[in-house]
């Protein structure tokens, strides 16, 4: 049944092709039908291949299927081909299920919406695109699908296009991913160079014979790829778009920035892993990066007031997680950490744009509060999301999947107890942003009276997704609790497991306690400051340090000074061309010799004959005297 | 012959379309159709006789004849696989000019149709004839009949461009006759056969420095066709003030034929002196794609804005140009069709705002998309052309000259690579300025309609075909990128 892998990609861009030509003239049940259908038949076909692979192939051989030749020429031959393996199997599972159960709330969600037909087509030529990223062999056709998810990116995020601060974000975001995408380009043209070929496999093949650990190519291009997964996954430095995109319709958000696609650079990473294992000084970096972001968005993150702004500076934080298990060499951990994040971030998105619409489209969680008992399947899904992303300790998914992380980050062999001290601390900070967003939202007095209760279209998924995020964690437990690792034996089919220091149980043991107790600590302050707290109903008041770190540690700033400005300045100095003026000034220096020569030709006969006899003087003095 | 045809049936066709406007416009502008739509049957015959038996004879088809015998001029065409794709651009944009101009030009109808034609028939033979002095008189025949368009259907400050114009380019074909000649009596002077025979020109032997400053006469000329900065500012007034057709000829075909030239001409004729000036052009290419959308971004008024995309994209090609392989060639081979289409939609989009709202001025629009959703959708699509994102044929070529360029001259292709977040920015930007926001001020403006659908559809479905297929197109070309790349590399090492 494998062999129908093909169909799980072709029915989303289907779907949007069809939307697109034929969306106006059918009606709106039937453009949903559509573009959720299209959907729901990629997830039932992600099942139907998913099983057919694994049947009667217990080593997980990879299976390969070829469409066409894309290009073809000098070497450069990449065919419109896909590889199933368990990684891409695993993220094919989570876009095409997360991804059906987005696109039926969104059915109800954007019903009203003038723009209902376009939404669909955008989102589902977006699905289309992921599953080219992740399910292709090539790296020029994964490029394909890595700058097709930033159009989709940007055409989502510019959805409501008459408000220009939402086209302005929406460039801002394709441009910041397209610096990434760059670098990742010019990595690109040197692995081409080195192995005259851009085949995923090919290339990991070769690579350890070519290149020796730390050798400068090898680490030039890991670098090279490194900045093309910062970009994509809002990392730090290319972190600024991410929270400007929040003004996308929040499926948007729930989809795109947080679920699936800007985890394609943790994909990446995976995906080329052999490359970066060649580059230890890039793998540090990456591990460094992690780190520094998930503290930076997580302090950002507990400063907002805007409940999605919370959530993207939360996804930022949790995918420097990502990256930091990925640079400590803990891959299957990066992806057990990126499903059980995919699960309940896009639950908590999916939410916060519930509880938007029935208060009219209010963003501020200070203006919220008392929601508990008005909207009680929000909440309680809500709660269990929010715990998870808390990773609150024992019944929760992103409890085993961060603790996992947490604990890697010291016992690889590229750990360090630096790195593991700010895992801690980013597990403190998570902890305390998501329970104050919750005490805020929901608890205490409510300020916002909720107009209608959320449809059943919208609910449904948050049932589903809850039950998700909190039992998606048992299909990998620690060695203290139960040591069950189906996750990891099914991802290190495909990836190497990590080179682990030899620690006894009593220490992991320890270790764990420590990050639980650091959660129900967070849990715990966040409860003192926040629970029915009568804060008044408006932006708070910042000081100084509070609102360096509400906007973001001023990095739009920053790039503002150095960046934006220049351009700008450069443009309005020189709008009209500078080498222009060369020409322009040949031209007038034509129209003064004219002058000037014509002015000779008066008319004036004495003047004629006064030239005449000037010249004659002058021409026979030179005869004479020379 | 049927080369020959082509030539008589453009000119043929303008004089036609000129006489019988007397009677009415609307039968002058069917002929044109009728004429331009045999045109590219015609082209499309000869591609599809050249795919089925592509290997054997260099030239697929050619045609000889005396002209001037005493001083050794021919008539002489022929074509290859490269000549053929550049007829087909040359012939399909020609149809859609007719089409384009259905509505805009109403003054004078016979003698636009006239100076097309024979502009499109300058052009045709430019593309393929294979005799210098011919070349440069094709050269010429392009240039006057442009002249025309400009001056008499252009904008408000038409007459200042079209003299620009016209010195430029009259500057340039100069010094290219002056090369013409200067190979033309070495070669009678070492051989005892005075010919303007390209064929029998091309092994020509002379003194190296003689050869670069020939190379010289040639390259400058093709840079002023080219538009490379900093010999572009020519192009800027041209494509602003043309009439929308005249400008997606300019653009999509003009500047071609400097890129031709240095492909047919530079490179075969001055191997040795071109690869000492490789480092050289290919700087002034890399200045070209990053000055060029500098500049695209300062605009204001929306067709000097996309006449500055052609300089950014028009860096590319030359850098592709003189990587001297094979991979980057074929991306200039596909830049040069797929710039001819996208930039020619962008054009048009621009031509038809302008028929509709009388202003150019980008100021003074904002949040089209909700008023003219089609034409919004197509500004969208070939927004995403223009910055090169994958599945547009734009990003075949893009990355194949990137790539080649990066195998010979990594720091270059690096740099050049830079283009890519510059062409986002201005690229994002017409977007942002033109159809997202809210409405200057309102109008009620007509959205495209089927005449203009059927225009930008085929456009559309033309440069996301060749993005997803471009295996199509890139195998007509390989044989003579191939044999010209041998060539050149093998008489230098």
């Amino acid at each position: 049944m494998k062999e129908l892998l093909w169909l799980v990609v072709a029915f989303p861009f289907a779907g949007s092709l069809i939307l697109m030509l034929i969306g106006k003239r059918l009606s709106r049940m039937a453009c949903a039908f559509v573009g959720v259908g299209s959907i729901l038949l990629a997830a039932v076909f992600t099942f139907i291949v998913g099983v057919g692979f694994l049947h009667n192939n217990p080593s997980s051989v990879p299976f390969n299927q070829s469409l066409w030749q894309w290009i073809n020429v000098y070497g450069l031959t990449p065919n419109i081909a896909f590889h199933l393996d368990t990684v891409s199997l695993t993220f094919v599972f989570v876009i095409t299920f997360v991804g059906a159960l987005i696109h039926f709330y969104s059915a109800q969600f954007m019903w009203k919406d003038e723009g209902f037909t376009r939404f669909f087509v955008f989102m589902n030529l977006f699905v289309g695109l992921m599953l080219l990223l992740v399910l292709t062999d090539n790296l020029l056709v994964l490029y394909f699908g890595w700058e097709g998810v930033t159009l989709c990116s940007f055409l989502l995020i510019g959805f409501w296009y008459k408000d220009s601060a939402n086209g302005y974000a929406a460039q801002k975001a394709f441009i910041v991913t397209r610096v990434g995408d760059t670098s990742m380009l010019i990595g690109l043209f040197i692995l081409f160079m080195t192995f005259h070929t851009l085949n995923i496999q090919d290339i990991l093949t070769a690579a350890p014979s070519t290149w020796l650990v730390s050798s400068g190519p090898a680490v030039l291009t890991a670098f090279l790829l490194l900045g093309g997964a910062i970009g994509k996954s809002a990392q730090l430095p290319l972190q600024t778009w991410l929270p400007d995109a929040m003004l996308a319709p929040s499926p948007v958000s729930a989809l795109l920035h947080a679920a699936t696609m800007v985890t394609a650079g943790v994909y990446l990473i995976a995906r080329t892993h052999v490359l970066f294992e060649l580059a230890p000084l890039v793998q540090s970096v990456m591990a460094m990066i992690g780190a520094a972001t998930l503290l930076v968005a997580g302090l950002s993150a507990l400063n907002q007031h805007d409940i999605k702004k919370v959530l993207a500076y939360s996804t930022i934080s949790q995918i420097g997680y990502m990256f930091l298990a990925l640079g400590v060499g803990a891959w299957s951990a990066a992806i057990f950490h990126f499903m059980t994040h995919a699960f309940f971030k896009a639950l908590l998105f999916l939410g916060a744009g519930a509880i938007i619409t029935v208060l009219g489209e209010e963003h501020n969680m200070f203006k919220m509060g008392g929601l508990r008992k008005k909207l009680p399947i929000v909440f309680w899904t809500y709660l269990i999301a929010s715990s998870s992303l808390a990773a609150l300790p024992f019944v929760t998914a992103g409890f085993y999947s961060k603790d996992k992380i947490i604990w890697m980050s010291y016992a690889s062999d590229k750990g360090s107890l630096w790195l593991w001290l700010a895992a801690l601390l980013g597990a403190l900070l998570t902890a305390l942003y998501t329970f104050r967003m919750v005490f805020l939202t929901f608890f205490g007095n409510s300020k916002t009276e909720p107009t209608h209760r959320p449809g059943a279209f919208i609910t449904m998924p948050l049932v589903v997704l809850a039950v998700l995020s909190f039992a998606a964690g048992f299909i990998e437990l620690p060695a203290t609790m139960g040591h069950f690792t189906l996750l990891s034996d099914f991802i290190e089919k495909t990836l190497p497991a990590a080179n682990t220091l030899h620690f006894s149980y009593a220490t992991e043991l320890l270790f764990q306690l420590i990050s639980i107790a650091t959660v129900i600590i967070g849990i715990f302050v966040a409860y003192k400051y926040y629970y029915n707290k009568p804060f008044p109903a408006a932006e708070p008041e910042r000081n100084k340090l509070q609102a360096f770190l509400y906007n973001g540690w001023d990095f739009d700033l920053l790039y503002d000074f150095l960046f934006v400005k220049p351009l700008v300045f450069l443009s309005r100095i020189d709008k009209n061309d500078f080498i222009d003026l060369f020409y322009k000034g040949i031209e007038s220096l034509m129209g003064a010799l004219h002058k000037v020569l014509s002015a000779t030709q008066n008319g004036k006969v004495r003047r004629y004959a006064m030239s005449i006899a000037i010249g004659t003087i002058i021409t026979l003095t030179i005869l004479l005297f020379l | 012959m049927i080369l020959v045809w082509l030539l008589i049936l453009l000119m043929g066709t303008g004089l036609l379309a000129w006489l019988v406007a007397k009677w009415s416009a609307t039968l002058s502008r069917l002929i044109s159709l009728a004429g331009t739509v045999m045109y590219i049957v015609i082209v499309i015959f000869l591609l599809v006789e050249y795919k089925q038996n592509p290997v054997g004879q260099k030239w697929t088809v050619s045609f000889t004849h005396e002209w001037i015998p005493t001083f050794g001029i021919q008539l002489k065409l022929a074509a290859d696989g490269l000549s053929l794709l550049m007829l087909l651009l040359t012939s399909f944009l020609g149809l859609l000019s007719v089409l384009i101009s259905w509505k805009e030009i109403q003054k004078r109808v016979g003698f636009f149709h006239f100076n097309l034609m024979f502009e499109l028939a300058g052009i045709t033979g430019v593309f393929l004839c294979m005799d210098m002095f011919l070349f440069y008189f094709f050269w010429e025949v392009m240039l006057i009949p442009m002249f025309f368009l400009i001056s008499i259907w252009g904008n408000e400050n038409r007459i200042y461009a079209a003299n620009k114009f016209f010195l430029f380019t009259q500057g340039s074909g100069l010094l290219m006759l002056l090369s013409i000649l200067g190979i033309y009596f070495i070669h009678g002077h070492n051989t005892g056969i005075y010919t303007f025979d390209y064929e029998l020109l091309l092994g020509t032997v002379m003194l190296p420095q003689t050869g670069f400053i020939l190379m010289l006469g040639f390259a400058i000329a093709f840079f002023i066709k080219l538009s490379i900065v900093p010999f572009h500012s020519w192009l800027p007034d041209a494509h602003t003030q043309a009439p929308t057709a005249g400008s997606v000829i300019l653009a999509g075909l003009l500047l071609k034929t400097g890129a031709y030239g240095f492909i047919r001409f530079v490179l075969p004729l001055f191997p040795e002196a071109s690869h000492q000036f490789a480092p050289v052009a290919m700087t002034l290419g890399v200045i070209s794609i990053l000055y060029g959308a500098k500049l695209v971004f300062a605009q204001t008024d929306l067709k000097r804005l996309v006449a500055y995309i052609s300089v950014s994209h028009m860096g590319y090609i030359l850098l592709g140009i003189y990587a001297f392989n094979e991979m980057a060639m074929l991306g200039v081979v596909m830049q040069m069709i797929v710039h001819g289409i996208s930039t020619g939609a962008l054009f048009i989009i621009a031509g038809m705002l302008h028929e509709r709202i009388q202003t150019r001025d980008i100021e003074q629009m904002g949040g089209f998309w909700s008023t003219v959703p089609r034409m919004g959708t197509m500004a969208v699509l070939f927004v995403m052309a223009t910055l090169g994102l994958p599945g547009f044929g734009n990003f075949i070529a893009e990355a194949l000259i990137l790539m080649g360029t990066f195998l010979t001259n990594k720091t270059l292709a690096s740099i050049a690579a830079l283009g890519i977040v510059a062409s986002t920015i201005y690229a994002l930007h017409i977007l942002q300025k033109v159809f997202y926001g809210k409405e200057f001020k309102p109008r009620s403006i007509a959205d495209l309609n089927i005449r203009e659908m059927v225009v930008m559809g085929s456009l559309a479905l033309l440069i996301l075909g060749l993005g997803l297929f471009p295996n199509v197109l890139l195998d007509v070309s390989t044989s003579s990128v191939v044999a010209l790349i041998e060539k050149v590399n093998s008489l230098n090492f």
